[in-house]
């Protein structure tokens, strides 16, 4: 079966002072070939665990991940990752930085060349080869590190919160180059975000996660990051619909938001 | 003292005279000067160049000054040189009393010229006309009584000098010397000493340098100034790459494994605040006091400071990177060649720069203990015989090419690890 599916997943681990923590509970989640998820969770809820599971940085106590029939033992070049800053290497150009994957590969230098053009056109960075990256504005890094994971031809692409640190207007930028990006190229996309707004606008399904333990509370199915591909966000938000599920959003998240520092008022 | 108050009247004078004169240039409107908070603004402080310069010129305008140097012309005053006279007054058994000159030739010994003996009339009465010589800066008793008539006498002493009285145990001053009498009555004589520093505590600028001149081409003790320094930088660099080879791979182990890092921690641990030198004398011990034990006194100097930075190098890689790499399909070599390798240069080249002025510092004090050749063993060669302007030229040397060491390495700092601190 094509596809990532996520059976069951437990994570939990002990603390140095003997008390465990319960970061995932029973996650379960089939995920299409081709589809874009948005996750999004108060501070604490097990997103990022969540993906490190994914990913195969982690591995969870109960359940597995299963990416096309095969169960995910570690991380490899079949689910490419997209982090927040810092991920790319400084002391390489961008031309290497991308070419990265491919080299690992054991790809010949002409086609990792013609690759490394193909994919910083499509990322809008066309003649930024031959730059260092710490030359690069935050917003461009992250071009490059999003032609980094493609390079590689992955099945999966997994963002940890890819677009967090740039400022509102990159911001804007990015979130339309990512739907861009996942039209053309059919990639499953799982994002995690901290943006409600983000998560509405790109998200074909979105998933709010509530903390302790980190559990699977809501799944909406969305139709803005179809819209968004031919279509201006700033348009897209006036569209029917949008604010209503943003405001619906927003609260669930307030109020687990206000949960939780109630728990730590009483503590 | 004179010379403290005197570089900070020079350091005050030549603050407000450029002031004064960069006060009628226009000044530039760039960013800084349109500050208006510069104090405790870091950024805004850059060293001033016209400082830089005057403080330089300054140190060898004092060094000249206090030397009598013939660079410059203005000097502080010199020791006397010259005659000197004074009269005493003597008394005799029988209670009288008679006046005679002393006349005291101050000649500086250095210029080589030792001058004639006075020739000088015998003059009248019991007590007779005196001549000495004294060399500069040291002090001379003169035994006026000798050739008084009855100045064998027990009774016969000297009451005056130049008319003022003088006892055992006193001091007056005279023109250009001050007199003291001893204990036994005798007049000691020291000639004014001047404000100039005596060559055998610091010769002029000039002295060094014709000395660094003449050790240029003729050598000291069977080695030339070459051989004397490039072996000091032979074995530092020797040494410091030895550190370096072991230092780094342990380094690097420390910080991917576990067991590595709990077998060398407690080791790194204690060797590191252990100081270099107070290893010579067990290095002296166990390696003799040959090439082998000062390269492996080095060795130990920078194996630990590289073994320190290549672990923080390693410590140091981001996790976010290490994890791209691994899902772009890397493997361990590969994430070892290409990610933590280069992460950790940075620190590797921090590490080095340490380590290279540590080496450096510690193969001049090892060279000080015991060496047929290097920087160290030429000045404390030099310092056995009093030759202080070689000392001083050592000093200098080594103080220029510790500068250099750290210059060439920051320059390979910039070209190989241009990403540090973006």
């Amino acid at each position: 079966m094509k596809g990532l599916s996520i059976n069951n997943i437990s994570m939990r681990f002990d603390l140095k002072n003997g008390s465990s923590v319960q970061a995932l509970k029973d996650v379960s989640l089939d995920i299409d070939e081709g589809q874009i998820i948005t996750v999004l969770g108060p501070s604490g809820c097990g997103k990022t665990t969540l993906l490190n599971i994914v990913a195969g940085f982690l591995a969870p106590t109960e359940g597995k991940v299963v990416l096309n029939d095969e169960v995910v033992q570690g991380p490899g070049a079949e689910r490419g990752m997209v982090f927040q800053q810092g991920a790319l290497f400084e002391w390489m150009n961008v031309r290497s930085n991308v070419a990265f994957g491919p080299r690992m590969k054991g790809m010949p230098k002409s086609e990792q060349e013609e690759k490394v053009k193909h994919l910083l056109e499509i990322v809008g960075l066309a003649d930024f080869e031959d730059k260092a990256v710490y030359e690069l504005s935050g917003g461009m890094q992250q071009r490059v590190a999003l032609a980094r994971c493609l390079a590689n031809d992955p099945d999966v692409i997994l963002m940890d919160e890819p677009l967090g640190a740039l400022d509102a207007l990159t911001r804007e930028k990015m979130q339309g180059l990512v739907l861009k990006l996942w039209k053309e190229t059919g990639k499953t996309i799982i994002l995690i975000t901290h943006s409600v707004e983000e998560a509405v606008l790109l998200g074909e399904r979105l998933l709010v996660l509530a903390p302790r333990p980190g559990r699977i509370h809501k799944e909406y199915k969305l139709p803005f990051a179809e819209m968004g591909v031919n279509m201006d966000l700033r348009e897209v938000k006036k569209s029917d619909g949008y604010t209503e599920t943003r405001d619906e959003i927003l609260s669930i998240i307030w109020e687990m938001e206000e949960e939780i520092m109630g728990r730590a008022e009483e503590n | 003292m004179a010379i403290l108050i005197f570089y900070i009247i020079i350091f005050v004078a030549a603050f407000y005279i450029v002031k004064i004169a960069t006060s009628f240039t226009k000044s530039q409107d760039d960013f800084t000067s349109l500050k208006t908070v510069t104090f405790g603004d870091e950024s805004a402080v850059s060293p001033n160049r016209a400082a830089s310069i005057i403080s330089v010129i300054a140190i060898f305008a004092i060094w000249a000054a206090f030397t009598g140097s013939k660079l410059i012309p203005i000097h502080v005053p010199g020791p006397f040189i010259g005659e000197l006279s004074f009269s005493y007054t003597a008394m005799n058994s029988s209670g009288e009393t008679d006046d005679a000159d002393v006349t005291i030739t101050v000649y500086d010994v250095q210029s080589g010229v030792i001058p004639d003996v006075l020739d000088i009339e015998p003059g009248t009465g019991f007590a007779l006309n005196d001549t000495a010589q004294i060399i500069t800066y040291r002090s001379g008793l003169i035994k006026v009584q000798k050739n008084d008539v009855g100045g064998k006498d027990k009774d016969y002493k000297v009451v005056a000098v130049n008319g003022q009285e003088i006892s055992p145990e006193t001091e007056i001053f005279v023109d250009n010397a001050r007199i003291y009498m001893t204990r036994k009555g005798t007049l000691s004589v020291t000639p004014e000493k001047g404000w100039q520093m005596q060559p055998v505590w610091l010769p002029s600028p000039e002295t060094v340098w014709s000395r660094l001149v003449k050790v240029g081409s003729e050598g000291y003790k069977n080695f030339t100034l070459w051989e004397h320094l490039g072996w000091s930088l032979i074995r530092v660099v020797v040494g410091f790459l030895a550190g370096a080879i072991i230092g780094i791979p342990l380094g690097y182990a420390m910080g991917l494994s576990g067991w590595f890092r709990g077998w060398f921690d407690p080791i790194v641990e204690f060797m590191r605040p252990v100081p270099p030198l107070a290893l010579i004398p067990l290095v002296i011990i166990w390696f003799g006091i040959g090439e082998q034990g000062k390269i492996i006194l080095l060795f130990l100097a920078s194996l630990w400071i590289m073994t320190i930075s290549a672990r923080a190098g390693v410590s140091g890689v981001k996790i976010s990177k290490i994890h791209a790499a691994y899902s772009l399909g890397a493997s361990k070599w590969q994430i070892m060649r290409l990610v933590i390798v280069p992460n950790s240069l940075p620190e590797i080249f921090t590490g080095a720069r340490v380590s290279m002025g540590v080496c450096w510092g510690t193969v001049v004090a090892a060279e000080l203990v015991a060496a047929q050749k290097g920087a160290g063993m030429m000045i404390i060669n030099a310092s056995k015989f009093q030759m202080t302007d070689l000392v001083i030229m050592g000093i200098v040397l080594i103080g220029v090419i510790g500068y250099a060491i750290d210059i060439l390495m920051r320059i390979s700092e910039n070209y190989l690890v241009p990403w540090k601190g973006k």
